[in-house]
């Protein structure tokens, strides 16, 4: 059963991970993340995290995805990108031959390693008991052991809203943002052209040096 | 008493500092009354510490101040070495200074810059006696670069005309050569011996190698033959004569150009342990400065000019005394000279001044009835410096001739050919402006003619006196344009004074007896052990006396037959080659615009090719490699995740290879 | 811990982290680039949920509770700026924001 519910989800959430990569509309990037992060919830109830099933469904599909489409529906970025075009040379195949070295790399740990790579022992004082409710345990370690993350975290939020605040205000005097400058051709000048012609300078006239000397 | 010493550079230094921020506000003639107290002040306070002095053992006194320059084993302190030369120093440097910034109040009178004079005449006097009393190497460096500066800003002090800004130029650069000199002989000084005190590495001295001893005391030697004007660095100190005529006598004279003798005479340890070959060339450079200086002194027209070059002359005495290591007969010299030397340039200065900036002695003459205290000084540094017995000169002069004796004849009778032509020179330019004829107003072309008209009687004997009669005539009519008047009190008093020094001073050292030479016995502790020993017999001393006596009244006979009753020629005696200085200004631009220059090119060349190449080349290496790496950075932020993951990736391989599974 | 299906959980969680990272890599609407962000963010989660799983530890899914106020956090900042780029720029994408460069 537990296999057969991996299966179905890791399906679901490869094909939503392909379709917020491979989708030219934004919207339909959108909406393949939420299937994705469906799935992932259900893989963790799979796991036996249900407070954080739960929490992803609320806090991702509910409140972040529709953020994002929010902020699509109020500036109108929704146009379809075409992915055909890719400005900086190599990128995607480079792209592509890092993920691809990486997930080899991480896949052959994990499949040669096996129950071996993973490190640490099992827990013993914060180990994951049958007899209490996971929402409660996850309550008890949030307010016990990580407290402080707790709080820490709690300022991080605030110092996000307000920054996100005051980036999204809309300024007063407003700008475009500039085209960079051409800088291509700056490369080549000499180097000290001004040293130089002041010490021609100086030299241009050879007899007023010379005459200096002789005139007492 | 002696613990006053540090007020003797003290109180000029006030004075200039008093002077720097408020010399415009107090303006004529305070300033320049506060810049003479502050000098004589030293100067009490210099006798006042002479007497306390006698009560020190071996009569030197050591006064640190505070630390200058502590740098691991290097240590500079500001201190005092008062010793009987810097004592000797100390006195006729402070009375000189302080006659002379008396003289300076009637001499500046309406100048427009009469206090900044006074500021820079009384940084000079700090400046001399830092030089002076400095106990170490470093601290007589700062006083030596001080006194250079000041006698930079005192050649120029009229720099509105180009020429006597570029004479202090000249006087300035010349003069770096031999600070060069100093410096490497300074750092030598520490390389050897650690120390650059006086009192601790002299003793060191006899212990030192031959060649290390000869480097330092040649590099040093070339300081002093900067400073003090000896071939071939002496061409500066002619010119020099651009400044205000005190100026001349104060630094170009009686002190700043003694500093190179009083310099080989501290350091005499380290000559007496150097190669042998090293004070004979000291004394042959004194002998050929001192003779070859006579003969361009002897066709000068310009009073100042005569008197420069004497100077020259006079500081070759100086040094042919060191080589011959006469070192106490140096400072005799040094001292009488400058009584005489300073008395006659303020005589001459008085004579410009009563004759309206008038310097060319062509335009003078029969000078004695209108400035009979002038005169009268001026005839007694005159007897003096010619060596007529019994003034200073004689005594001062005979000193240096008879050690020259003790070292070879040779070199005694150059110095008395030298001695001869001295007396010449000095009789020539006396007759020229207190006797003879009056020539005020007359242009030097109507002098030659006058010399063509005197030429052409000659061969016609008979008329010669008719002749000058006419001219006389000539001259009356000429002369109303200029009266020359006796010059006011502040200048004559110095001139008095300094007439009574030049006159008496040979006192300090008469030859007849040991218990006489009083400046030998207290020079005994500083130079007593590296001093030539004389023994001068009473025949030997009575016969160079008395040649010396014939040699002087020579050439003053000479003059007297030449430029007075015109007997000879004076064009045959006054060279062009001797006026124009044996073209040695001249041999130099020649070889500073010719081979020199094209040295100098190739040097610049040198520089703008390879070392401005290898530093530009740097850059531009740098700039291309940074134009081609510039590429990395190309501004798009997904190029540089992609970087980070490049990073990753190679992190990940390396991870992998020390994982063992 | 017998089953293979954990080590099965860390390979999905890692083929998803590389499908975001490259996402992340190759696509130029900065909305996509956010939501590649959350894919990765994601996959991490999965993993340390894993983790915890296979080492009985309850810390695992503390870890992921505190990630996603992070990624709450990141994507409030990270929208923010895409506001504020798209008041100055209508219509700019990643690419156009060059002023970083040499």
């Amino acid at each position: 059963m537990e296999t057969a519910v991996f299966v179905v989800c890791a399906l679901v959430v490869l094909a939503g991970g392909l379709g917020v990569v491979v989708s030219r509309n934004p919207v339909h990037s959108a909406l393949s993340l939420v299937a994705t992060l469906f799935a992932i919830a259900v893989l963790f109830l799979n796991l036996g995290a249900q407070l954080l099933a739960v929490v992803q469904v609320i806090v991702y599909t509910g409140a972040i995805v529709v953020l994002i489409l929010f902020v699509m529906m109020l500036l109108g970025i929704d146009q379809e990108e075409d992915l055909d075009e890719e400005p900086i040379v190599g990128q995607r195949i480079v792209a592509m031959l890092v993920g691809l070295v990486f997930l080899g790399a991480v896949l052959a740990v994990i499949i040669i390693g096996k129950e071996s790579a993973v490190t640490g022992a099992e827990s013993v004082t914060q180990a994951i008991s049958p007899n209490v409710a996971n929402v409660v345990q996850i309550g008890r370690e949030l307010f016990t052991n990580y407290v402080f993350a707790l709080e820490i975290t709690a300022g991080l939020l605030t110092i996000a809203v307000v920054g996100a605040v005051v980036l999204a205000r809309r300024p007063t005097d407003l700008q475009p943002i500039p085209e960079p400058e051409s800088m291509t051709d700056q490369g080549d000048e000499p180097l000290t052209e001004p040293l130089r012609s002041s010490f021609r300078a100086s030299n241009a006239n050879p007899n007023d040096d010379a005459s200096g000397e002789g005139s007492h | 008493m002696v613990e006053l010493l540090w007020l003797i550079p003290a109180l000029p230094l006030a004075g200039f500092l008093v002077l720097l921020f408020l010399g415009k506000r107090i303006g004529e003639p305070f300033a320049g009354w506060l810049g003479t107290a502050m000098v004589g002040l030293s100067f009490v306070v210099a006798l006042v510490v002479f007497a306390g002095l006698w009560n020190q053992p071996e009569h030197t006194y050591e006064l640190t101040l505070f630390t200058w320059i502590p740098a691991g084993s290097f240590q500079v302190d500001i201190g005092f070495l008062l010793d009987p030369l810097s004592m000797a120093m100390v006195l006729f440097v402070t009375g000189i200074a302080a006659l002379i910034h008396l003289y300076s109040i009637g001499y500046m009178h309406g100048d427009s810059r009469f206090p900044r004079f006074f500021t820079y005449l009384n940084l000079f006097v700090f400046s001399m006696l830092m030089l002076v009393l400095g106990d170490n190497l470093v601290l007589t460096f700062l006083g030596w670069e001080g006194v250079g500066a000041c006698s930079y800003f005192l050649i120029s002090f009229w720099f509105e005309k180009d020429e006597n800004a570029s004479a202090g130029k000249k006087a300035f650069i010349t003069n770096r050569v031999g600070d060069w000199g100093f410096m490497v002989g300074t750092f030598v000084v520490f390389f050897a011996l650690g120390t650059v005190k006086y009192t601790e590495f002299l003793p060191l001295a006899p212990g030192i190698a031959a060649t290390t001893a000869t480097f330092i005391a040649l590099m040093l030697f070339i300081g002093a033959m900067g400073k003090s004007a000896q071939i071939p660095l002496f061409i500066w100190l002619p010119d020099a004569m651009a400044g205000p005529t005190p100026v001349s006598a104060l630094i170009h004279a009686a002190t700043m150009v003694t500093a190179g003798v009083y310099l080989m005479v501290r350091i005499n340890p380290i000559l007496a342990a150097s190669a042998s070959w090293l004070p004979w060339m000291i004394a042959i450079i004194g002998c050929a400065t001192a003779f070859i200086a006579a003969t361009i002194a002897i066709a000068q027209q310009d009073i100042k000019k005569v008197l420069a070059y004497s100077t020259v002359s006079q500081l070759g005495y100086m040094f042919l005394a060191v080589g011959v290591g006469g070192y106490s007969a140096a400072v005799f010299h040094m001292i009488t000279h400058a009584f005489f030397k300073a008395l006659m340039f303020l005589g001459a200065g008085s004579v410009i001044h009563g004759m309206h900036e008038e310097q060319d002695m062509r335009r003078m003459g029969a000078l004695r009835k209108l400035m009979p205290v002038t005169a009268i000084t001026f005839i007694v540094g005159w007897l003096a410096i010619s060596g007529v017995p019994p003034f200073s000169g004689f005594w001062s002069k005979d000193d240096i001739l008879a050690y020259a004796l003790h070292k070879s004849p040779v070199l005694y009778v150059f110095g008395l050919i030298t001695a001869l032509m001295t007396a010449f020179y000095m009789s020539r330019l006396v007759f020229r402006v207190f006797y003879g004829d009056a020539r005020w107003g007359e242009s030097a072309d109507a002098e030659l003619a006058n010399l063509d008209a005197h030429d052409l009687s000659a061969t016609t004997d008979g008329h010669e006196s008719d002749a000058a009669g006419d001219h006389s005539d000539a001259h009356a009519d000429a002369g109303h344009a200029i009266h020359p008047h006796e010059s006011p009190r502040t200048m004559l008093i110095p001139l008095v004074v300094l007439a009574f020094f030049a006159a008496i001073a040979g006192v300090m050292n008469l030859p007849f007896t040991e218990n006489l030479e009083f400046l030998n016995r207290w020079l005994e502790p500083v130079v007593g052990a590296n001093q030539a020993v004389l023994h001068l017999g009473g025949g030997q001393l009575a016969f160079e006396l008395i040649t010396s006596t014939i040699v002087a009244l020579t050439g003053i006979a000479l003059a007297y037959y030449v430029y007075l009753k015109k007997r000879i020629d004076a064009r045959r005696i006054e060279l062009p080659f001797f006026a124009n200085g044996w073209y040695i200004d001249q041999g130099i631009t020649a070889f500073m615009g010719g081979i020199g220059r094209k040295a100098f090119e190739m040097i610049a060349l040198f520089d703008s090719v390879v070392i401005d190449g290898a530093v530009n080349g740097v850059g531009r290496a740098t700039r291309g490699g940074a134009a081609r790496l510039r590429n990395v950075q190309n501004g798009y932020v997904r190029w540089y995740a992609l970087m980070i993951g490049v990073g990753a990736v190679f992190i990940v391989a390396f991870v992998l290879t020390q994982v063992n599974f | 811990m017998t089953s293979n299906l954990p080590l099965a959980y860390l390979c999905l969680a890692a083929i998803l982290f590389v499908i975001g990272g490259v996402g992340l890599l190759i696509r130029r609407n900065p909305l996509v680039m956010i939501m590649c962000v959350e894919l990765m963010l994601n996959a991490v989660n999965l993993t340390f949920v894993t983790f915890g799983e296979m080492l009985n530890d309850i810390s695992g899914q503390v870890i992921v509770f505190f990630v996603m106020v992070v990624a709450a956090a990141e994507v409030v900042v990270g929208l923010a700026l895409v506001v504020a780029m798209s008041r100055r720029r209508p219509g700019a994408n990643a690419d156009d924001l060059r002023l970083l460069r040499g």
